[in-house]
């Protein structure tokens, strides 16, 4: 089940937005497409990003993919865990498996930029067929 | 484009058993089924099966079958006796990988030779060519056969009781022949991954019965992803990736496959050189420094000037860490030599290793 308290990207990361902090990661969906991962690579705390930005890799055993900031603001918090544990991407994405926490530059790019739930799992249908 | 795709016998089976079929050199094969660290992991410590029925068969028979295979090929096929297998290497004039091959010998006259997929239609091409005013057969029995490539230290114990083909006695790279469940098959022990196992050939009918007898034994199907960290793992080399038409054997690492002592063959005068003078490159073993995985294509570079690159690269599910081979310049092939390799633009540390990364316990 895709959480409906999160907006989606194009690019398969989901943002879940408590006040003005959004946690990133990316979806149950991506993490089945990258199998077993492996390797993540994070920015430092304090960039600043633009949506669209590229926001880290992410390495799976045969292959790398780009991790893309959603919407714009700064990396307050990283998962640490992901650097001993980085399997929990593939066993806990929405949960554990989270990647990075930013401070929205304006929340209403949430609106204006991404997806819901609903019209994610519409989107993944039409990709994958 | 997606029905385009060529498909094994094994594909319905495949499908069904929940693969995640990928376009693999015009063959729609699984990557993985539960996840390429699972399946590694069994084929390393318990069975993993593999379909590897995209692999191409050619009989050579005739009383010029030798010659044909000696003129064409750098390792010396007259060591062969009939039950024995070598690995060899199909090579052009200029040295270059024609394709890497086994060779399974029947008889004096009478050699199967396996061949990679992808270089089926080009290696049948090159030997009938090359077999002109010889007297020698050469045919493409590719269709004839599915392979499963049974792997792990529980391989035997598995296929021993589907078999009338007494596998003990079947030493590393040789075979027998005689019936799998039933019907005729070339069981060898042979494999891609570094573990004790067996190749089998079969009619593509019987195919994804026997595959489905040999899960149901306790072999897991295996996908191309846990192939490949098996194989990288184990040092074998992939064509299209660490050897192609522009690598010699030389410089590929495979120096013990090329006999200068057996007469001429296409390709020996530059090996002969590369030999005596050292090839310009050649590939070696590297693991990371740095965090990353440094994959096949990027660019090793000294300061601005790019002065190799890899061939594969992996996060080594065995070792735990991430591995790989490269092309480097002969002066950098030294185990401990450390160089720079640019991940996505970015200057990252490796460092040459002995291989193969990992050997089995005997």
């Amino acid at each position: 089940m895709t959480p409906e308290d999160s907006r989606y990207a194009k690019s398969h990361e989901y943002i879940h937005v408590e006040g003005e902090v959004g946690t990133i990661g990316i979806t149950e969906y991506a993490q089945k497409e990258l199998g077993d991962v492996v390797f993540v690579e994070l920015p430092q705390v304090g960039t600043q990003l633009e949506a669209g930005d590229e926001l880290g890799s992410i390495e799976s055993v045969k292959a790398v993919s780009e991790l893309f900031a959603p919407v714009g603001g700064e990396v307050v918090e990283v998962n640490e865990r992901l650097t001993e544990k980085p399997e929990l991407v593939n066993t806990d994405p929405y949960g554990d498996g989270w990647m990075v926490r930013i401070k929205l530059a304006d929340a209403s790019e949430v609106d204006e930029l991404l997806m819901t739930a609903e019209e994610y799992d519409e989107y993944v249908e039409t990709e994958s067929h | 484009m997606a029905d385009a795709l060529k498909k094994t016998p094994l594909n319905e089976l495949e499908h069904a058993l929940g693969g995640k079929m990928v376009d693999f050199g015009g063959w729609e094969l699984p990557v993985q089924y539960s996840g390429i660290l699972e399946e590694h992991e069994a084929v390393r410590t318990r069975a993993g099966v593999f379909d590897v029925s995209h692999m191409g068969e050619i009989t050579v028979r005739g009383p010029k079958a030798l010659e044909l295979l000696q003129q064409n090929t750098c390792n010396d096929v007259t060591k062969l006796s009939d039950g024995r297998i070598h690995y060899n290497g199909l090579l052009y004039p200029n040295g270059g990988f024609v394709d890497d091959i086994l060779i399974y010998r029947n008889g004096a006259d009478d050699y199967f030779v396996v061949v990679n997929a992808s270089n089926t239609d080009k290696d049948f091409e090159w030997l009938r060519d090359n077999a002109q005013g010889l007297d020698v057969d050469v045919q493409n029995v590719s269709a004839n056969y599915a392979q499963l490539a049974l792997q792990g230290p529980d391989a035997e114990r598995i296929l021993q009781p589907m078999t009338d083909v007494a596998l003990a006695p079947i030493k590393y790279y040789r075979f027998s022949t005689g019936n799998v469940d039933g019907v005729p098959a070339i069981v060898s022990r042979t494999g891609y991954t570094g573990e004790d196992g067996f190749e089998v050939y079969v009619a593509p009918e019987h195919a994804p019965r026997i595959m489905q007898k040999m899960i149901d034994a306790g072999a897991k199907a295996c996908g191309l992803g846990a192939r490949d960290t098996l194989r990288l793992e184990a040092t074998m080399a992939l064509y299209g990736n660490d050897i192609d038409h522009t690598t010699t054997p030389i410089e590929a690492n495979l120096e013990w496959i090329v006999k200068l002592d057996k007469g001429d063959f296409s390709g020996r005068d530059v090996l002969e050189r590369e030999k005596n003078e050292g090839p310009r490159r050649k590939l070696a073993g590297f693991e990371m420094v740095d965090r990353g995985i440094a994959r096949h294509g990027y660019p090793v570079v000294d300061g601005k000037e790019e002065i190799g690159v890899i061939t594969s690269g992996t996060h080594s599910p065995s070792l735990k860490k991430a591995i790989g081979l490269a092309y480097l310049p002969l002066d950098k092939t030294a185990p401990g030599t450390e160089f720079t390799v640019l991940i996505r633009g970015k200057e990252t540390r490796a460092r040459v290793v002995p291989t193969p990364f990992y050997k089995r316990a005997k």
